[in-house]
């Protein structure tokens, strides 16, 4: 129970992306179209469930025993990066059609925002093991829907007739705004 | 390659022309997500801009000893350094502040603000440079974020860095403190500026057409009426 509580907290209650505004990059970045939106999702969940596992695990295992916790965003950056790394080298000797799907989108995933907020919320709030994987797939999932989403409106904004001024980002972020007003009908799910 | 603005030009340019958040787009998290009231977003653009000057004065020290490949890396150890820097001292100094920013303020490691900065300026330009640089794109930080937070709190609290502006039966807008109002006004604001921008060109646009049909009448042009 406690665990789907971390589970629907992190994937639509307190969606990374409309209410901590985690990962906004790639959201009005990646938004164009749903296909790409998806794998992005994909990629930055896969990422993101991997970085809880390895970012509890030198926290708890290294940093605190060893009284280096001041070290921990330096760490955390690090392992982010070559898991990201790690994460490319892999995809591309597993399996060929998925790296062409996620290729591109893998480098970009060191600089989201949300992974590193992953990260750091799992600090924060004291989860144990269990937790912060259930915490990280949650928190991927909440993603992929708020981009997956997006790209969906995005799509039928094209055909839309929007004033000059406005075309681009500035609709995008209205559109955003609207979204996280929906979002917040949730709210009252998990108190 | 070097910049061939001038000094000058050079620290300007971020305030407005190049501004990183109207402009650019970058580093949204920190804009939407600190810009509450006034005096968040002013401690949140203090601590970026500390960490984008300091950081671009190392990177453009060390960059002919950084290898191509690791350059990245190297940058984000650097801008990760001077975080923990800051986050200490906010931690120790103004700990209601820090805890209100939360994890915003190590997330300045991954604002690509910073890093862009890095790889586009620092890495190619001497040190005075950019220094100069660093801080342009530090204040159009600063001046992006106490816009937004002023507007948010003004409509959404009715004050101004904690001063009451709005009279008492103002009826504070819930909205525009919560996460739906940071998209919405920010997307307001970029479109009104855009707008300005806009008219701005079409005012010189037709400017420079009536300049050219009054030298065509002064000269007489049968032909050109």
């Amino acid at each position: 129970m406690e665990l789907l509580v971390i589970f629907f907290g992190a994937a639509v209650v307190n969606n990374f992306v409309l209410s901590y505004f985690l990962g906004i990059c790639p959201f009005i970045g990646v938004s164009n179209k749903i296909s790409s939106a998806f794998s992005m999702g994909l990629a930055a969940t896969f990422v993101m469930v991997l970085t809880a596992i390895v970012s509890w695990l030198i926290y708890n295992l290294i940093l605190v025993p060893y009284d280096l916790d001041f070290l921990q965003y330096v760490a955390f950056i690090l392992v982010i990066a070559s898991l990201v790394q790690f994460v490319e080298m892999f995809i591309k000797k597993m399996s060929r059609p998925l790296y062409r799907a996620l290729g591109i989108f893998l480098p970009l995933i060191t600089t989201n925002c949300a992974i590193l907020g992953l990260a750091l919320f799992i600090v924060l709030r004291d989860y144990s093991f269990v937790e912060s994987v259930v915490f990280g797939v949650g928190a991927g999932a909440g993603f992929t829907l708020a981009i997956t989403i997006m790209a969906g409106i995005r799509e039928e904004l094209d055909l839309a007739d929007v004033p000059k001024a406005f075309q681009g980002a500035p609709i995008t972020l209205i559109v955003a705004g609207i979204l996280a007003l929906a979002f917040m009908g949730f709210a009252g799910m998990i108190s | 390659m070097s910049s061939k603005l001038s000094l000058y030009k050079e620290f300007t340019k971020g305030i407005w022309e190049q501004n990183t958040t109207f402009k650019q787009i970058l580093g949204m998290c920190p804009v939407l997500a600190v810009t509450v009231s006034a005096i968040n977003g002013l401690a949140m653009a203090l601590a970026t801009t500390f960490v984008l000057v300091f950081s671009s004065i190392i990177v453009a020290i060390v960059k002919k000893l950084i290898p191509d490949q690791v350059r990245i890396a190297a940058y984000i150890l650097i801008i990760a350094t001077f975080v923990t820097i800051v986050d200490m001292v906010m931690k120790a100094s103004y700990p209601d502040l820090s805890k209100s920013l939360g994890p915003y303020i190590p997330l300045i490691v991954v604002n690509c603000v910073i890093l862009g900065r890095q790889e586009a300026f620092a890495s190619k330009n001497t040190v005075f440079r950019s220094f100069l640089d660093a801080v342009g794109m530090g204040a159009g930080v600063l001046l992006s974020l106490i816009l937004l937070g002023a507007v948010r709190e003004l409509f959404g609290s009715g004050t101004i860095f904690g001063i009451q502006l709005l009279p008492d039966f103002y009826e504070p807008m819930l909205v525009m403190i919560l996460p739906a109002g940071a998209f919405i006004t920010l997307g307001l604001m970029m479109g009104l500026f855009n707008q300005i921008a806009l008219s701005n060109k079409e005012k010189q646009r037709k400017k420079t057409i009536e300049k050219y049909l009054s030298t065509k009448n002064s000269i007489n042009d049968p032909v050109g009426v």
